[in-house]
């Protein structure tokens, strides 16, 4: 029975850490365009420059 | 143009926009053609290849596209512009901001994976608990650490994933009003508060495990319902043209500016360019040109424009330049006339009570009553208070209507997901409902019955030199039948020769004045043509080429494909048919012959429909009206259910429950199908949670129902009824009244 005392809090924490990233996937819109990520994959341009991201983040 | 479009400033916490630096502003244009990953890249690279564009984000989703820009440096006009050159139609959609059903969607979502999170973890505490009691080895400190465990997962979920429930229970009581929410948030909270009670007292039986699948079974519902508006409203407005915001007025000292429409008082002067709509009601003073005043009138045929003639705003200037002096403010002009007129009719409709408010207005006190009732009973039999609120919550956690929460979003999610592929999109929330009633179609003509565009009808009796002679001249202009005849010449595969110096005499025609013999494509007069009135004269144009005997053109506004199967399988169904339009009497009988619809009115005005309209009502009908002019747009708002091409004006979209998509119209057929057997499929579905109910609620009352029986009752319920409605996504549908 002293397992229990592990395993609960485990699978607790398990549990709990798959809420966390669906909670931060879909906070990070993630969830808003799933038609567009399938085709971005084959895309072989160069990602776009770091400047350009950062400035768009600090404006969304 | 870029002055009328709204755009969204960026947060203050952006420095730059406080400092002397570049304004950043976020803009958000729909691209409805984009539809592949080589689109995505198109996009973005032709909008960040400008410069300004800090940054460009393609959502292939909601086929939108995202721009921040620097503003100053480059404009909303120029995205538009670089996305035109790659063949991308764009529409401005201004507010950049996230429609507030997104956001709301989002956060139905959050709670959703919180309730189903405790759900999965309380469940486990539960299975054990009960496959203990059952074996008999789990003692009673245990089974109260686990209850307490239970506790502790169940009280915050439930307090956070609870909260549209209780939010809307409250304001359904503070309404004085008894909605589905109200015995859902009761039994929820009585049933953790009870379970709280039950735990620290080290009682058996608890119910966390209910309560909190209980709201995610009905979060499931509400999300599903949420996320169809939201991309029924989303793809509804990328289909929304622009309309025209600015008119170039005439100042006093003969300089021109750009003025938003409003602005417009009556006696300026504007200039409206050919191609533009007109921005506001007015007599023409100088300039010559013709009218393609099908929005208004629905008659597809345009209208000769000189120095005298009214127009009217939202009219399309087709050939030249106009100077035209307002006669009337924007918002008294016949266009804001008619949005009055929908306006009114809408209100009129009244609200539509839906099946789902309809069963909680039945349900809803009967739970409540036989909650009481069992209360009641277990105390006047003598037990304690607590053996009766025991069975009382058990009521109310069986009754509460988890598979008729879902029944409704259940069904309507696949039908319009089913819809959604074959081209039509429900905007409206009650709108198949309201579909599922009709059992009267009214069929406007231009537009809706036909394709809205004059075709070439006698294309037999020309040549293919003709042919390709008059496209050579037609190709320079945008006149309908010049439209006609180049899509008729593409259509037999001719090759047009090129002309570069074609004049158009609006009014008269189109002429080729350097050719050494005169090649001229237009009326009859002014071609020479051979005077017969039975040529129809305003439905042809003549070919005159030199001294030779002039040829012939004639057109007519085409059905639209498979409108006679559509109207003949509508008949076959039982359904009444009948053609209500604003064109011409013989153009309508000639429309009603060809489809085969015995009743036929013409000749009728926005107010005039209403009243037939009304008329159907009062003779107990229930009228789908299918339309696609400004015209039709107070009709649409009329009628009991009202459907539109993804042709029609905005207004008139706006205005109508659903929107279809496909050149043929059988798009009717289709959503009367999908809606019917929706409607079946709902009705199904709430027999079955009633007989789940009948079962199980005398089990409760007798206070037999364990947290076990009340979990597997409550799955078993929930499962049925979503399957149930996936039978819709698989089925032939057949329309039958």
């Amino acid at each position: 029975m002293t397992s229990l005392a592990w395993l609960i809090p485990a699978a607790l924490f398990l549990g709990g850490l798959g809420l966390a990233a669906f909670m931060w996937s879909l906070k990070s819109r993630q969830f808003e365009d799933l038609d567009g990520a399938a085709w971005r994959a084959l895309d072989d341009a160069p990602p776009r420059e770091r400047s350009t991201v950062r400035a768009a983040d600090r404006t969304s | 143009m870029g002055e009328a479009l709204k755009r969204v400033t960026s947060t203050p916490t952006d420095a730059a926009t406080n400092d002397a630096g570049p304004a950043i502003d976020t803009v958000v244009l729909a691209v409805p053609s984009m539809h592949c990953g080589l689109c995505i890249a198109h996009v973005e690279r032709s909008l960040q290849e400008l410069p300004g564009v800090l940054d460009a984000r393609a959502n292939l989703s909601t086929r939108r596209v995202r721009i921040t820009y620097e503003r100053g440096r480059v404009e909303p006009d120029d995205f538009k512009t670089a996305l035109d050159k790659r063949g991308f139609e764009t529409t401005e959609l201004g507010d950049a901001s996230e429609p507030a059903h997104a956001a709301e969607a989002r956060d139905l979502l959050q709670r959703l994976a919180v309730a189903g999170f405790a759900a999965m973890n309380v469940m486990l505490l539960s299975v054990s608990v009960w496959s203990g009691g059952a074996s008999g080895d789990m003692d009673h400190a245990m089974r109260t650490l686990f209850h307490w465990l239970s506790a502790g997962i169940a009280l915050p979920a439930v307090a956070y994933a609870g909260q549209p429930f209780f939010r809307s229970a409250a304001r359904g009581l503070r309404a004085r009003q008894l909605n589905m929410d109200v015995p859902i948030s009761l039994g929820v909270i009585l049933a953790t508060g009870m379970s709280l009670i039950q735990t620290i007292r080290g009682q058996e039986h608890v119910f966390f495990d209910a309560a909190v699948m209980l709201l995610a079974f009905l979060l499931l519902g509400r999300y599903l319902d949420q996320t169809m508006r939201t991309r029924a409203a989303g793809a509804a407005a990328n289909l929304l043209r622009v309309r025209a915001p600015t008119a170039t007025l005439i100042a006093l000292d003969g300089t021109t500016t750009r003025v938003p429409v409003e602005a417009l008082g009556a006696g300026q002067c504007v200039i409206v360019a050919a191609g533009e709509r007109q921005p506001a009601d007015g007599i023409v003073v100088s300039g010559t040109s013709a009218a393609d005043e099908s929005v208004l009138t629905g008659e597809t045929l345009p209208r000769t424009l000189t120095p005298g003639t009214a127009v009217h705003a939202g009219t399309i200037n087709l050939l030249a330049p106009l100077t035209v002096r307002v006669t009337a403010p924007h918002d008294k002009s016949l266009i804001a006339e008619i949005a009055q007129l929908m306006t009114a009719a809408e209100q009129h409709r009244g609200h539509y009570v839906r099946l789902a408010d309809r069963a909680a207005k039945l349900y809803a006190p009967a739970v409540h009553v036989l909650g009481f009732l069992t209360l009641s009973g277990w105390l006047l039999a003598g037990q304690g208070w607590e053996q009766a609120l025991l069975a009382a919550i058990a009521v109310l956690i069986i009754t509460c209507p988890c598979a008729l929460a879902l029944a409704v979003p259940a069904v309507q999610v696949a039908a319009s997901s089913r819809l959604f592929e074959n081209g039509v999109l429900v905007k409206a929330p009650d709108g198949l409902e309201r579909l599922a009633e009709i059992d009267t179609v009214v069929f406007d003509k231009t537009g809706t019955l036909t394709m809205g565009e004059p075709q070439l009808v006698n294309s037999g009796e020309i040549s293919d030199d003709d042919l390709a002679l008059a496209a050579s001249l037609a190709q320079q202009s945008r006149h309908p039948y010049s439209r006609a005849i180049v899509a008729a010449a593409k259509a037999r595969g001719l090759s047009v020769p090129a002309r570069h110096r074609v004049v158009e005499q609006p009014g008269l025609g189109l002429e080729d004045i350097h050719d050494e013999r005169r090649v001229r494509l237009g009326s009859r007069a002014w071609t020479g043509g051979p005077d017969s009135s039975a040529a129809g004269q305003d439905t042809a144009v003549w070919l005159a080429e030199g001294d030779r005997r002039p040829v012939l053109f004639r057109f007519e506004d085409a059905l639209r494909p498979d409108a006679r199967e559509t109207v003949a399988r509508l008949r076959q169904a039982g359904f009444a048919v009948e053609l209500l339009s604003g064109d011409r009497e013989e153009a309508v009988a000639r429309a009603a012959d060809a489809t085969g619809i015995r009743a036929a009115y013409s000749a009728r005005d926005p107010a005039q429909k209403i009243a037939h309209l009304e008329d159907l009502k009062s003779a107990g009908r229930k009228a789908l009206m299918v339309g696609d002019g400004l015209n039709d747009a107070p009709a649409l708002a009329a009628a009991h259910a009202s459907l539109s091409p993804a042709t029609a004006a905005d207004i008139s979209q706006t205005a109508s429950d659903a929107v279809f998509q496909t050149r043929s119209v059988a798009a009717v057929t289709d959503l009367l199908a999908t809606s019917r057997a929706a409607q079946r499929l709902a009705v199904q579905n709430f027999w079955i949670a009633i007989v789940y109910n009948l079962l199980f609620v005398p089990l409760a009352m007798a206070g037999l129902v364990t947290p076990l029986i009340a979990a597997l009752a409550m799955s078993f319920s929930s499962i049925t009824v979503v399957a149930n409605a996936l039978r819709l996504k698989k089925r032939n549908l057949r329309l039958e009244k």
